[in-house]
């Protein structure tokens, strides 16, 4: 243990010139620069899945194909499934954003324990490696699921090594929920009582919560799967008694919550810019938070909602479809509030706000057509069709994704302390929202016309949608390359932010842009709740 | 703890005392997802083993129940002695503290011998790993095999937990050898005994898994 004190109004300079070797990045353990260190390999892996998204989107533009090979078209959605779940979806929000503004927003210097924060970084960089390995010897053909028996006795490539990327990552999302917990519990500022916090650490509370409690879960999955791959016998064998669909519960025990860790953090972020950009308290604070909770507890319990045609029994088909049902009820809770904060507000349309605004009416149209897949009769029909692959997409890809580029663009100034060009950043929420639904939206009616999912061709009536869909796939890719574009000349020569550039509430806007070292300089007292904005009648005279 | 404000500590907290009840706070919530990893392991074997019954206990019944027992009877009196010296060096008594530690690494180490050098010895010779050769044939072949999985998949992640666990008491000793332990500052020690504890509650599942429940009344 090592005695670190310093002393009010000795810090100069921010914690990007608080030593610049590389070795002063590598062996860091502030909470900032590790989230940086996160950042560029997030960055990295959503370009290697989105690649593979493109080839698949680029496979279809034929009904025959345009790879040649099944098997090569079998490998890349694979690819595109383990890249974006475990390596941009789960960790994207939790680890950037999180990482950065989670102290600040306490009022805290550093996370609980920032050696283990490191360390989780190094794991992600390992898992990384190995799948990145895998990929290249030539990657698994069993889907991001790795359903039993084809993952265990008929896939080929390699299975064990992606399985072992995965096993790792999966330690990395441990760490990082283990941390924000104990944080969040033990390194409040004073007077930041638990209902003064904003909403985005209670989501960030949510989603640790079921990264420690599911995750461990996927551990002993995948090391049975290991076992039985290496050893030729295991477990999941029906052929000595042992149940595939074992795998199918374990394996979804743990994916449906992960599916919450995915969006709860995006949910955190909207409820932060949605009031800072409409000028207005939020609405139903208390609704919002406990509405996090209930997501994260109810999550555990709906699980079965994937197996309603894998021969599971009616009743307990039923009792995960009415669980199904009631997720849906916290969620459009918040939708609501959201709408409700900006009821009466002096809306702002900043680039965050664009890419929130986005959210909402994307993430509603996935949610609601999961009401569709949550109930036993329309499933039949549409389980395994692109309707499915719509209906996650809106919520994963038009949800997850513009609400982590909302956040990156709302707390960029703070980051990095530097300005993005404000049009290309509308320009960009536009692009994307516009390429998103002409890729997504077709899908909805090819699943809803009966074309299956994770077949490398197709009937020929079917290809005008698909067709479209590529079209707006590559709008969607522009879209994406475009933030990449402008925030990295930003970091150049973006104009110098200041401390609170949108006149936001929260205690992260009370620090320099960029922050120091030690975030604040003396421990600030909390004494009122968040989101003090002032009534809507001021802000319309005083803007 | 007793009083500890004099002690240094990291930037982010406002005192050692308050460092050292979040590292304890930290521990607890690392054993609540070890718990939830061992738990998908014993939900599956219990899972299995009501589908296979006959098979899960024609399994068992080959298992070694005297090394199993000892085992058990070994591994408590570990935790038991590094419990005693946690109290030790609450009251000062750093010399007691390495002997319990000692104490306890090596009844650790005891449990490991029998288990992988004494049993897994024999049941790799009684041809009780599953596979082509395995020893027991017949309609209850299948059942005994799973049986034998989660035999060798908790028995081998339990040996891992130990291994780490004897790691950690080992470092515990240097540490107090080198005098970094007092009454105001022993987090580690009492960091250290809450996994050493947490090995011994998935042994105490495994214990009757393993060796009671195929042997019936």
């Amino acid at each position: 243990m090592s005695a670190v004190v310093v002393e009010a109004g000795a810090v100069e300079g921010s914690y990007l010139t608080d030593g610049v070797t590389l070795r002063s990045w590598l062996l860091t353990t502030d909470h900032k620069r590790i989230a940086l260190l996160y950042l560029g390999s997030i960055t990295l892996f959503f370009f290697v899945g989105g690649t593979a998204a493109a080839l698949i989107r680029y496979n279809l533009i034929t009904p025959q194909g345009m790879i040649a090979s099944a098997e090569t078209y079998n490998r890349l959605f694979t690819v595109h499934g383990v890249v974006m779940v475990w390596f941009f979806l789960i960790p994207a929000v939790p680890v950037t954003l999180g990482n950065f503004i989670v102290p600040l927003m306490l009022g805290a210097r550093d996370l609980a324990f920032p050696k283990l924060n490191l360390a989780s970084w190094y794991l992600f960089v390992v898992a990384g490696v190995v799948v990145l390995c895998s990929l290249f010897a030539g990657g698994a053909d069993t889907g991001w699921t790795f359903y039993t028996p084809l993952s265990s006795s008929y896939a080929r490539g390699h299975v064990v090594l992606t399985v072992v990327g995965i096993f790792i990552a999966g330690f990395s999302s441990i760490a990082t929920g283990l941390n924000f917990i104990v944080t969040i519990h033990r390194l409040r500022a004073p007077g930041m009582t638990w209902y003064r916090m904003p909403v985005f650490l209670w989501s960030l509370y949510a989603t640790s919560v079921i990264l420690v409690l599911a995750t461990p879960v996927l551990a002993m999955t995948l090391l049975l799967l290991g076992f039985e791959r290496i050893f030729g016998i295991g477990v999941f064998d029906p052929a000595l008694g042992g149940d595939p669909l074992l795998f199918q519960h374990l394996f979804w025990f743990y994916s449906h919550p992960a599916v919450y860790v995915m969006i709860l953090p995006g949910f955190g972020v909207i409820s932060e810019i949605i009031p800072a950009f409409s000028r207005k308290r939020i609405f139903g604070y208390k609704f919002i938070v406990w509405c996090s909770v209930a997501i994260a507890v109810i999550s555990f319990l709906v699980w079965g909602h994937h197996m309603f045609v894998a021969g599971t029994a009616l009743y307990s088909a039923l009792v995960f479809s009415i669980l199904s049902y009631m997720v849906a009820v916290p969620s459009a809770i918040k939708v609501f509030n959201w709408i409700g904060t900006m009821h009466k507000g002096f809306i702002l349309f900043d680039a965050p706000m664009l890419y929130a605004l986005g959210f909402i009416g994307l993430f509603t149209i996935g949610g609601l057509t999961g009401l569709f897949l949550a109930a036993l009769g329309a499933d039949v029909h549409l389980t395994q069709t692109y309707f499915v692959v719509a209906h996650f997409h809106y919520v994963m890809v038009g949800g997850m994704v513009s609400a982590f580029f909302a956040g990156l663009h709302y707390w960029w100034p703070k980051i990095t302390g530097r300005i993005y060009p404000e049009m290309w950043g509308r320009a960009g929420a536009l692009i994307i929202f516009i390429g998103f639904n002409l890729t997504f939206f077709p899908q909805f009616i090819l699943g809803y016309l009966g074309m299956p999912r994770r077949y490398h061709s197709y009937p020929p009536e079917f290809e005008v949608l698909n067709v479209l869909s590529s079209a707006g796939a590559t709008i969607l890719a522009a879209g994406y390359l475009l933030p990449l574009a402008y925030l990295t000349w930003s970091l150049f020569r973006g104009e110098r932010a200041s401390a609170n550039p949108w006149r936001a509430t929260g205690l992260e806007w009370m620090t320099p842009s960029p922050p120091p070292t030690v975030n604040f300089v003396s421990t600030p007292v909390v004494t009122e709740g968040p989101y003090a904005y002032p009534a809507p009648e001021i802000v319309q005279h005083h803007g | 703890m007793a009083d500890a404000s004099y002690l240094p500590h990291e930037f982010q907290y406002s005192s050692a005392r308050h460092q050292a009840e979040t590292a304890i706070a930290g521990m607890w919530l690392f054993l609540a997802t070890e718990m939830l990893f061992f738990g998908a392991l014993f939900l599956s074997w219990i899972y299995s083993r009501h589908w296979n019954q006959a098979g899960f206990d024609a399994g068992a019944q080959q298992t070694n129940l005297t090394i199993g027992t000892v085992n058990t009877a070994i591994l408590l009196a570990s935790s038991f002695v590094y419990s005693a010296g946690l109290a030790f060096i609450e009251i000062g008594n750093k010399r007691r503290l390495i002997q319990c530690c000692a104490v306890a690494w090596m009844l650790g180490f005891a449990f490991l011998i029998l288990k992988f050098g004494v049993e897994w010895h024999g049941d790799f010779h009684k041809h009780l790993f599953p596979g082509s050769h395995f020893a027991i044939t017949g309609p209850l072949s299948g059942g005994a095999q799973l049986f034998f999985i989660f035999y060798f998949v908790g028995t081998a992640l339990h040996g891992l937990h130990m291994i780490g666990g004897l790691i950690l008491v080992g470092w515990i000793i240097l540490r107090a050898r080198r005098d970094e332990f007092s009454p105001g500052y022993y987090t580690p020690v009492a960091a250290v005994g809450l996994y050493w504890s947490f090995v011994d509650v998935v042994w105490i599942v495994l214990y009757p898994l393993i060796y009671l429940v195929g042997r019936g009344p």
